[in-house]
């Protein structure tokens, strides 16, 4: 049986009185793909920040790799180097080139000597055919190349999961295919672990294993990846997908 | 006597208040850069009990009149025991004036720092120090550079004030000439003209400066 690398057990969550998160449950197999679907304002984006410690939540549990965590900020900022995540804004540093913006992490958090972790952020940029762009300022790249940068980024720190968070939602159209195509590689080649949320149902469809559907903070349903796109198992799933265009 | 030649009697004077003026406003700047900075970083990294002070001190200082301030180091403090001399006082008080306005210039920078970029530094792990180091600090000094250089001009131009306590800076040097020679057109276009050397240059480098930083490291 797979590694099971994070479990998410009653959790709640609460912005002062109004209720975004009710009693999520669900766990995820190591090299699982997970993809999160749902209307706007289902709680996606902010039941994968609760993943890594960005949102509080008021109740439940998250355990990851079988410790459960304690979340206080200091644990917080040691898990977060392995649970990588990429956000819709990209979000690259401005004040520095892309090249350290990518040893940022593996050099100041995780203290890899920066030949060592040149050479691997070399590697990674090789494979988003963007190696030749290493020493230019954010500003001078388009956005598809800023979210591959933001991706390349968040795997320098070799994460054991990834949170992807509606990372082509800003995106030219034209743009949007690329940044895809890099996670799904990283779906296929390396066997990493992902959560995914995504308005792009070609791409869920393509790379998910599993599908949570969720709706007003509640997952109405888990279903495997194939099944979920032909034979949902909610109205309110069947609903949705008709409503998509894809 | 001519307009011409009672002008060119009273340069050698308005020369040693021009200088008093420079001196004195580098001075208060510096100290003020520095003392805003520290109430700043105090306030950003919420230190316990001396964060509460800096707080009190900036909301007393940009709530008093500058004039009240130096007339309380001059004139008030030699009761309780401290003498102080003039041009101490007056650089005192432009500091104690500046610090809190200088304070709230860098609060303005770091507070511009998008939120979602200091996520993304806790997202990669970096501690509460390293973000500050690394993200929220070279971006806010950046963003708070256009209130720092409003902050230098209107400073300099509060020297002015120092005549209350008879610093021989500029206007005080235009007043006592006037006082004595009742020659007031004259020295007053002297004094313009000196108040307009200083911060007409400064004010184009400072502006300069400006769009520099922000084409340096902004269009993310």
């Amino acid at each position: 049986m797979a590694k099971q690398v994070i479990k998410v057990e009653h959790l709640e969550k609460y912005y002062q009185k109004d209720h975004i998160l009710h009693d999520i449950n669900f766990s995820i197999d190591q090299g699982e793909v997970v993809a999160l679907l749902g209307p706007s304002g289902s709680g996606k984006s902010t039941l994968i920040r609760c993943l890594n410690g960005l949102e509080p939540y008021q109740n439940g549990t998250v355990t990851f790799n079988g410790d459960q965590v304690v979340p206080t900020e200091k644990n917080w900022q040691k898990l977060r180097q392995k649970i990588g995540m990429v956000f819709q804004s990209y979000d690259l540093f401005p004040n520095l080139t892309v090249l350290d913006n990518i040893l940022l992490g593996p050099v100041k958090v995780q203290k890899q000597s920066r030949e060592t972790a040149k050479a691997a952020a070399e590697k990674l940029l090789d494979q988003v055919g963007l190696r030749e762009y290493e020493n230019v300022y954010p500003r001078q790249l388009s956005g598809g190349q800023k979210q591959r940068i933001a991706i390349v980024r968040a795997l320098a720190l070799n994460p054991e999961l990834m949170l992807f968070d509606e990372v082509t939602a800003s995106l030219d159209p034209e743009m949007v295919r690329g940044v895809l195509n890099i996670i799904s590689k990283l779906a296929q080649d390396s066997d990493m672990t992902m959560i995914v949320v995504t308005h792009e149902m070609n791409f869920a469809q393509q790379i998910a294993d599993r599908v949570l559907f969720l709706e007003d903070g509640k997952i109405l349903e888990q279903t495997k990846g194939d099944q979920f796109f032909k034979q949902p198992q909610t109205d309110r799933a069947k609903e949705f997908l008709e409503s998509m265009d894809f | 006597m001519s307009s011409w030649q009672i002008i060119q009697q009273s340069l050698p004077l308005f020369e040693k208040g021009f200088v008093l003026t420079l001196w004195l406003s580098f001075l208060g700047i510096i100290g003020s850069i520095i003392v805003g900075l520290i109430c700043s970083l105090l306030k950003y990294f919420r230190v316990p009990v001396l964060s509460q002070i800096a707080a009190v001190y900036v909301e007393i200082s940009r709530n008093t009149p500058l004039l009240v301030q130096l007339f309380f180091l001059y004139y008030a403090f030699p009761v309780f025991g401290f003498k102080l001399n003039a041009e101490l006082c007056g650089i005192i008080g432009l500091i104690f004036l500046g610090g809190s306005y200088m304070a709230e210039g860098f609060n303005g920078g770091f507070d511009g720092v998008a939120k979602t970029q200091v996520e993304t530094g806790k997202a990669i792990g970096l501690s509460r120090i390293q973000l500050a180091r690394y993200v929220v600090f070279p971006q806010g000094f950046t963003l708070s550079v256009p209130a720092l250089a409003a902050n230098i001009i209107f400073l300099i131009k509060e020297t002015s004030i120092f005549t209350v306590i008879a610093i021989p800076e500029l206007t005080n040097t235009a007043l006592d000439l006037i006082g004595m020679y009742y020659r007031s057109n004259e020295y007053l276009l002297v004094l313009v003209i000196g108040y307009a050397i200083i911060l007409i240059p400064l004010s184009i480098i400072l502006t300069l400066l400006e769009k520099r930083v922000r084409y340096g490291a902004f269009g993310n």
